[in-house]
């Protein structure tokens, strides 16, 4: 018998819906208030969830460490690649305009789109990057030292 | 010219973005790359592309023209701008320059002084803290200098504690120059509030009009002067204000110790002179009233406070230290003259320093690699156990006090003929007597080196143990760049009184 079924319960059937809403929360963003920092933040609060309810091993066991750090790096890279594809094809750096010549405006909508994702993974990442690093600080002193 | 019409268009006209967005992005790839070998390469193809596109800018502003670029093709005032003009591109070469030179130095003072576990990110720190200082030195937008002053800022705290490995003590100095620095950062993001307050723009130039248009503006803009100030004044280590860099110098990695000395409170002092000069303006009251008197009186302070504190100090690279806030002092005397001269002045010094404390704090971080030395009375025999280093060591300590035909001599020249033209006769006699002061506290490190004879181990005498090629080359082609300028400084200065020309000039 696990302690805090209840909790386990609610928070597994919970956790996958988080998710979902955080990208609604991203995609929503075309038209309403929301976007890639809200939904990064909605991203990471599932994970975080559940660090808190199965614990930090569990959850570095579903989500490496190693990974976090790659979705900094590539949050970073999906938002500055769209700036050097808009140099790629002529443009100034990050004027989406230049993707679509003849209607500047889908070009626009295109290229917030892609940065948004970047800024979803970056800040996803760095949330949960915050969190594994607070939690796997170890005490200075063990409670048998005192 | 001929230089310039073989780099490509494209690399001009987008260079301003370039030099930011490529440190920054492939400091964020570095970050995960699996091997140190690998991050270094990187990191020095990627400085190399920026010092050759920092050329070709510089050679373009020299020969054509200030340029303006729209980040997102956005105008001014309401998009993001970045300014190539007379007055940064100096500081961005420079800054490519070292940060090239400190690569090729880092591959064998890196691996001796930062664990192998975190020298990919050490470079990628390296590599932002480089697009950070970048960014603040070629931006036009107010609030875009506060964000790259955060990204520079925050990557040198992680780079200073990565010298705990080395030496515990290096926490601490990055845990004071992070409270510091936030603090420096605070003070000046409060004075944008309040010039935002006032104008309702963030664009530098846009600013500067609104506030010429104003005569000064009210009582707000005076506080933003103020906060700006003091704010920029932490970061640039302004007299009172120095607390955190003795110990961040002492205590980083010599390779960061190089790049801080030579470029950090550098682009910060870039950025007082254009706050002063280009968004304010020297005509209003209370700006030319702190900078004669503010300025000039803590950048004299600085001179002979630096040098006292320089002189009674045992570690060597505490010495430096105290001498680079001496020298920042040189530099506010300059800026405090107001004048054409003396501000080309404070800029000669400022390039001209930048190499000579490199070249030192390299031929340092050798005498650690090799021998485990940071004290002063260690130094005994280092003539002989490291003669190419201690000779490197010895010409920028000349150029440093101001022996004739070194840099340091061409910039104190300037700034005396600048400060007699100004009227201001006891800052000439306080220039001689900080430059004296200076003979005291390099001479007893080469007196140490040359007369005394290497320590005895066992009855041994300790063995000669040269520093390797990677790290002579940096540090001779920095000690005989000084000694080039000494000789024949006309491209410095020249490249000095553009820079002063344009903040005389006004307006962007």
């Amino acid at each position: 018998m696990t302690p805090h079924v209840i909790l386990r319960v609610v928070s597994k059937f919970l956790i996958p819906l988080i998710a979902i809403f955080a990208f609604y929360v991203q995609f929503h963003g075309d038209f309403g208030p929301g976007g890639g920092f809200q939904a990064g933040v909605i991203l990471a609060a599932s994970v975080i969830l559940y660090a808190l309810i199965f614990g930090l091993d569990a959850a570095k066991k579903a989500l490496p460490p190693s990974w976090v750090r790659i979705g900094m790096m590539l949050g970073v890279i999906v938002y500055g690649g769209t700036g050097v594809a808009t140099w790629l094809v002529g443009g100034n750096f990050l004027e989406y305009g230049a993707f679509t010549p003849e209607h500047p405006d889908h070009g626009i909508h295109l290229g917030i789109l892609a940065v948004e994702v970047g800024v979803l993974l970056a800040v996803a990442s760095v949330m949960v990057a915050i969190f594994y690093a607070f939690g796997s600080r170890q005490p200075d002193l063990t409670d048998e030292d005192w | 010219m001929d230089l310039l019409s073989s780099y490509p268009s494209w690399l001009i006209t987008h260079g301003a973005a370039l030099l930011i967005i490529l440190p920054l992005l492939v400091g964020a790839i570095t970050s995960v790359l699996p091997r140190e070998r690998l991050a270094w390469i990187v990191t020095l193809i990627v400085t190399l592309i920026c010092v050759v596109t920092s050329l070709g800018v510089l050679l373009d502003v020299y020969f054509n023209d200030a340029q303006l670029y729209k980040m997102g093709g956005w105008d001014p005032p309401h998009g993001i701008s970045y300014i190539i003009d007379g007055l940064n591109t100096p500081l961005i070469f420079l800054i490519c320059a070292m940060a090239l030179l400190c690569t090729i130095y880092g591959l064998p003072s890196v691996a001796a002084e930062v664990e192998p576990k975190k020298r990919a990110p050490f470079y990628a720190a390296f590599l932002i803290g480089v697009a950070g200082l970048l960014g603040m030195v070629v931006t036009g937008d107010a609030f875009n200098v506060f964000v790259f002053l955060e990204v520079s800022s925050i990557s040198t705290y992680v780079l200073v504690a990565m010298g705990a490995s080395r030496d515990r003590r290096a926490l601490k100095a990055a845990y004071n120059y992070l409270i510091l620095g936030s603090i420096g950062a605070t003070f000046f993001v409060i004075g944008l509030g309040f010039l935002y307050m006032e104008t309702g723009t963030l664009n530098m130039a846009d600013i500067g009009n609104i506030l010429r248009d104003l005569d000064g503006g009210s009582r707000v803009s005076l506080v933003a002067f103020g906060f700006i100030v003091v704010g920029l004044g932490l970061k640039l280590a302004m007299f009172p204000l120095h607390m955190w860099l003795p110990g961040a110098y002492a205590h980083a990695p010599s390779f960061v110790t190089v790049f801080l000395a030579s470029t950090a409170t550098k682009a910060a002092l870039y950025l007082l002179l254009r706050f002063i000069f280009m968004v304010f303006d020297p005509s209003f009251e209370y700006v030319i009233t702190v900078v004669t008197y503010v300025l000039t009186a803590l950048g004299c302070i600085a001179m002979l406070f630096g040098s006292l504190q320089a002189i009674f100090q045992t570690d060597a690279r505490r010495t430096l230290a105290f001498s680079s806030i001496a020298q920042v002092g040189y530099m506010l005397l300059g800026v405090g003259m107001a004048t054409g001269l003396g501000l080309a002045a404070g800029y000669l010094h400022l390039l001209n320093h930048a190499v000579i404390k490199a070249a030192l704090f390299f031929a340092l971080g050798a005498f650690w690699y090799r021998y485990g030395i940071t004290r002063i009375d260690d130094f005994a025999g280092l003539g002989k156990m490291m003669p190419w280093t201690m000779g490197a060591f010895t010409l920028g300590g000349l150029s440093l006090i101001g022996v004739p035909f070194t840099a340091g001599f061409t910039s104190k020249l300037n700034l005396v003929e600048a400060a007699l033209q100004r009227g201001w006769a006891w800052a000439a006699i306080v220039i001689v007597v900080a430059s004296i002061l200076a003979i005291i506290y390099i001479g007893r490190m080469l007196m140490a080196a040359y007369f005394q004879s290497p320590p005895e181990i066992d009855g041994e005498v300790v063995a000669k143990n040269e520093a390797p090629l990677m790290m002579l080359i940096p540090m001779w082609l920095l000690a005989l760049l000084s000694i080039a300028i000494g000789v024949n400084a006309d491209l410095v200065v020249e490249a000095a009184q553009g820079a002063a020309d344009v903040l005389i000039g006004g307006g962007v």
